[in-house]
């Protein structure tokens, strides 16, 4: 019988069979903690451990994105405390000036095809996008993955989710992976493994793959992979792999999404939103803080302002990107926008720094998440970065073609 | 009663309308507000503390209580404080159409009990379950009885992995036994 990719990557991990359904060990190539559920981490280990080693401490890190750098003296402290934890253990720590966990376990190749990686992150599961097992874990899991190197999992059963067509010219990444997630809802990929296939998703670029598997969590899955690309170093999935289900979307000229409040799945097409008044833009957020997703919003931005009165807050997920950012001049038409430019993280998506609404404060964000209350009391819209960037300029929802 | 058997009184998570609430994700549970709490004992006071309708459970809930909630509980962040509120609270169970992947998770490593109601939505339209009744399940063979009406009803009994977690008291205790030093 032929395996899906998940049931690959899982049997490379452990010993036994991977049939979906079956509990399995794992064995972690990577498991980090964040500034968030990292001290809860250590605070679990110390109690069960005391002072006894890690399983393998060059395997572990600590990744400090949500509160960078600490915007209040809890945070300050429990970042501290990692930090002493890291140094008793020799363990590394990507600190306040890295970025996005994720996004850095990739950059510097920690996350890759065909591995396994866990953190304290819902968001890890992005790792998909370059062929690896991610995913997020709570405190006890990552304390025990700490001292152990394993994790307990149920192999998930696979859906494959096939795409006919082309998106219309002006829609990007993030206007497909909102479209899955109108489509499929949080049922249909529920507690499943995806695997996308079609020409639209095999055009994606690596910013675009991680925007699409970002936002597997939104639609209940529990990781997406994008295995059509013709990279030969990720697992493919067998010609008589077996699959829960198949379910074929036509996206042929599909046009800008955007996800009204107080849900991922409350997609609409833009023009139904267009128009509305917004009074604050995000770009960043481990979805779409990519240079690329930056440079598409520059493109907009560029010699034009954002209208007064309306905030444009933009983060980008890594100090890699920002570093690019930086030498390609993204960061000065940004500035010249009126946009306000923070050093890398999370952004609002956790109470972090930027991003949060004040009760009545219409946002559009290139973020993964609008349930009420997250970023605030003001109602979040989620769209491409394109998109926020038009908004930002009109004070209202509008595309690219619209300024 | 039967080794793994709970007995206790529910809270029905619905809307105003009656309906169970779906999708209840973490930030309504135990919003990122209090993120940085790292002490168990003060996380209770802000379960379902982002919840319209629910803001006050902390204050009305019982130790032994059970909620019961709609398919999807827990999504959205992976943090284990959606979970150690009520254990804070000493929630005896929750009992949900399903949970989210990291959510039931999270639970189950803390050998929480979490099981998943067989027909929920349809039980709750009925009127055969409703807060403030009792009820009582079997872990093991998912039996449930809504005692106070009576009414038979179904849960998906624990999976031998949980079953063993739940058993040893939490994944640290399961590991111990299981795992080579």
């Amino acid at each position: 019988m032929g395996q899906t990719v998940i049931e690959k990557i899982m049997g490379a991990h452990t010993r036994g069979d991977v049939a979906s359904g079956r509990i399995v060990w794992l064995e972690l190539d990577i498991r980090s903690a964040r500034d968030f559920g990292g001290p809860n981490v250590i605070k679990n280990y110390e109690r069960e451990y005391g002072e006894s080693p890690l399983a393998d401490a060059a395997k572990t890190f600590f990744t400090f994105d949500l509160c960078a750098p600490a915007c209040s003296l809890k945070y300050a402290d429990n970042q501290q405390a990692c930090r002493d934890f890291a140094r008793r253990h020799g363990v590394v720590v990507y600190d306040v000036d890295s970025g996005i966990g994720s996004h850095v376990l990739i950059e510097e190749g920690l996350a890759g095809p065909n591995g396994t990686v866990v953190g304290t992150d819902s968001h890890m599961n992005i790792l998909g996008a370059v062929g690896c097992f991610g995913q997020g874990m709570g405190d006890v899991d990552i304390a025990f993955a700490f001292k152990t190197g394993k994790t307990w999992f149920e192999v998930p059963a696979t859906v494959k989710v096939v795409l006919k067509g082309k998106p219309a010219p002006g829609s990007e990444a993030k206007d497909l992976t909102l479209f899955l997630c109108r489509e499929l809802g949080t049922k249909r990929l529920a507690l499943a493994a995806a695997e996308f296939y079609g020409e639209a998703v095999n055009a994606l670029d690596l910013p675009g793959r991680i925007t699409l598997c970002s936002m597997i969590t939104e639609m209940a899955g529990i990781v997406g992979f994008i295995p059509g690309g013709g990279d030969k170093a990720v697992f493919q999935a067998d010609p008589d792999a077996s699959y829960a289900e198949t379910v074929t979307l036509d996206v042929d000229g599909l046009p800008p999404q955007v996800a009204a409040p107080p849900s991922p799945n409350m997609v609409k097409d833009l023009s139904e939103v267009r128009g509305i008044r917004i009074d604050s833009g995000f770009i960043g957020s481990c979805t779409n803080g990519r240079t690329e997703d930056f440079e598409r919003a520059a493109r907009i931005l560029k010699g034009r302002k954002v209208k007064k009165g309306v905030m444009l807050k933009a983060v980008p997920a890594t100090r890699r990107v920002y570093e690019e950012m930086l030498r390609r001049g993204i960061l000065q038409t940004l500035f010249e926008s009126g946009a306000i430019v923070i050093n890398p993280g999370c952004g609002g998506c956790a109470e972090g720094h930027a991003g949060l609404t004040g009760k009545g404060e219409v946002q559009i964000s290139s973020g993964n998440r609008n349930f009420p209350g997250k970023q605030g009391k003001g109602p979040v819209y989620l769209a491409s970065p394109a998109v926020v960037a038009a908004s930002a300029l009109k004070g209202e929802i509008a595309g690219p073609e619209d300024v | 009663m039967a080794a793994n058997m709970l007995r206790g009184k529910t809270w029905v998570l619905s809307d105003a309308s009656g309906k169970l609430i779906e999708d209840i994700d973490t930030d309504q549970i135990f919003h990122n507000a209090h993120l940085h709490i790292t002490d168990i004992a003060s996380m209770g006071a802000y379960a379902l503390g982002n919840l319209e309708g629910w803001k006050d459970f902390a204050q009305k809930c019982r130790p032994g209580d059970f909620v019961i909630a709609g398919r999807n509980f827990g999504a959205g962040s992976s943090r284990q404080q959606a979970v150690d509120c009520f254990i804070a609270l000493k929630v005896g169970a929750i009992l949900a159409s399903s949970f989210a992947a990291i959510y039931f998770r999270n639970a189950v490593n803390s050998g929480f009990p979490v099981l998943r109601i067989r027909n929920l939505e349809k039980i709750v339209e009925a009127g055969k379950l409703r807060t403030g009744e009792t009820i009582e399940f079997d872990m093991d063979t998912g039996e449930a009885l809504n005692v106070s009406r009576p009414f038979r009803f179904e849960c998906v009994p624990m999976s031998a992995v949980q079953k063993d977690i739940y058993e040893a008291g939490d994944l640290f205790a399961y590991g111990k036994k299981i795992l080579p030093e």
